[in-house]
């Protein structure tokens, strides 16, 4: 196992590199592609007809809920990891306190379902 | 084996020389079976003669005619995010290749907390969709970029807490640790947990990918491309060919390492140790990507609700029972049966 800080450096170049990849490939293919814009061709699309109102319309508040939702649960995977790796050492204890946690979670969804947040109307 | 004496640099060098070499032609011999092993499952081959075998140099003109495509922002969109929103795909695609290991010692960085920052950084593509849909100002994308980004949080909780599983059972969030804890037959063992905890996370890999039947993101018939519908050219390629094929086999190799003894042989005959991992690595994350390929023209696609209604009411309670099982399983079976 190398340095522990080495590790993290090395997944920075690596972001950095895959970064510069695409930023450079766009640039390279600039020299071979054509570029002659028209007020048609930047319009935004909608199936060939001219786009009505704004791009940016109003949508189903549904998608917050799952958002919220989420929230909940990943922020429970936080806990779950590194309970996950030492619990086999803490015993009984430790394991009936993640029953009791993933119980209360469990709560959470069953209130969602039975607010009938779930449903799609 | 041999001794190399190089620097750090020099390391660093050779694997962003391999990573940058073998993730991209690999993506590239996906994405030609992804087209050819669809096309026999239903009997329309397409282009069979350019180059040869199977038509593969129909490939190389497709990547041609990307890199000449006029490439078209929208004077509506917002120019900043959208440039940006590849980056923030493609990026997150190559980080979680990083950790995979592919044998015992063949792997660019093995991180203590490999499980952990693979689920962490996959989870970041989201943003990138959200950035792509929101900033094209395109009704179309703004549907598809919600729908992609509830789908992708939605079934990340079910790979989340299935991984967790197969953490808890080896006790480690190194991924070779998790490798070397399992024990021939692998997923089937301990008996039902494993096998559920596979089916349950490789399920909603399928849902992650938004490959069918759970494309509802990018369902061409009712919002065009979704999220990318005002992309073209080479920002098209990297923001959805590439990390969509290349995900697949990342998500292919992510279950082989969790559940299917990643670089181990597949029976523990004495004989077999002297293939090396890597084969046996290659030949299983093949047959996920295989299985992956076959769904996608099997099964047609679901609604909306139908999808959000799988994950929340199926998927995540099960997985939720499946913590405590294996929880109850790794402190409470008797120690011969382990």
């Amino acid at each position: 196992m190398r340095d522990y800080y080495a590790q993290y450096v090395t997944i920075g170049i690596f972001a950095i590199v895959a970064a510069v990849l695409v930023v450079g490939t766009l640039q390279l293919s600039r020299l071979l592609r054509p570029s002659h814009p028209t007020a048609e061709k930047l319009t935004t699309y909608e199936s060939g007809i001219d786009p009505i109102g704004a791009g940016w319309a109003q949508t189903s508040v549904r998608y917050y809920v799952y958002a919220l939702l989420f929230v909940i649960f990943d922020v429970e995977a936080v806990f779950l990891f590194p309970w996950a790796t030492v619990f086999e050492s803490l015993g009984t204890q430790a394991f009936v306190e993640m029953v009791i946690f993933v119980g209360i979670l469990a709560l959470a969804l069953l209130y969602a379902i039975k607010k009938r947040l779930l449903e799609w109307l | 084996m041999f001794e190399l004496n190089l620097s750090d640099w020099q390391i660093l060098l050779v694997k962003l020389g391999l990573v940058l070499a073998i993730v991209p032609a690999i993506t590239l011999v996906a994405g030609y079976a992804e087209h050819k092993v669809m096309a026999h499952l239903q009997h329309r081959l397409g282009p069979m003669y350019p180059g040869g075998f199977h038509g593969w140099a129909t490939l190389l003109a497709d990547g041609l005619k990307f890199i000449y495509k006029e490439d078209i922002i929208p004077a509506a969109a917002d120019r900043k995010v959208f440039s940006l929103a590849p980056l923030a795909i493609f990026v997150p695609t190559v980080l979680t290749v990083l950790v995979l290991p592919l044998d015992e010692t063949l792997v660019v960085e093995e991180l203590d907390l490999g499980l952990f920052y693979l689920l962490a950084v996959s989870s970041i593509s989201t943003i990138g969709m959200l950035m792509a849909g929101w900033s094209s100002s395109n009704k179309y994308a703004l549907i598809g970029a919600l729908r992609a980004a509830a789908q992708l949080i939605a079934y990340e909780l079910p790979i989340v807490l299935s991984a967790a599983v197969a953490a808890m059972l080896a006790g480690t969030l190194s991924l070779n640790g998790i490798v070397e804890a399992q024990e021939w037959p692998f997923v089937l063992w301990p008996p039902g947990i494993g096998l559920i905890a596979f089916l349950v996370f490789f399920g909603a890999g399928v849902a992650e990918l938004t490959r069918p039947p759970f494309d509802m993101p990018v369902a061409e018939s009712e919002i065009i491309t979704g999220a990318f519908t005002e992309y073209s050219g080479m920002r098209f390629i990297f923001s959805t060919f590439f990390p969509e094929v290349a995900n697949m086999v990342i998500i292919s190799g992510v279950a082989t390492t969790l559940f299917l003894g990643g670089y181990q042989p597949i029976v523990p005959l004495g004989f077999l140790d002297a293939v090396p991992g890597l084969v046996w690595f290659t030949l299983k994350t093949a047959f996920m990507v295989f299985m992956l390929l076959w769904i996608r023209p099997t099964f047609p696609r679901l609604r909306e609700d139908q999808l959000q209604k799988f994950a929340w009411k199926f998927l995540i309670p099960t997985s939720l029972v499946l913590i405590l099982a294996a929880g109850a399983w790794v402190l409470y079976a008797p120690e011969g049966l382990k």
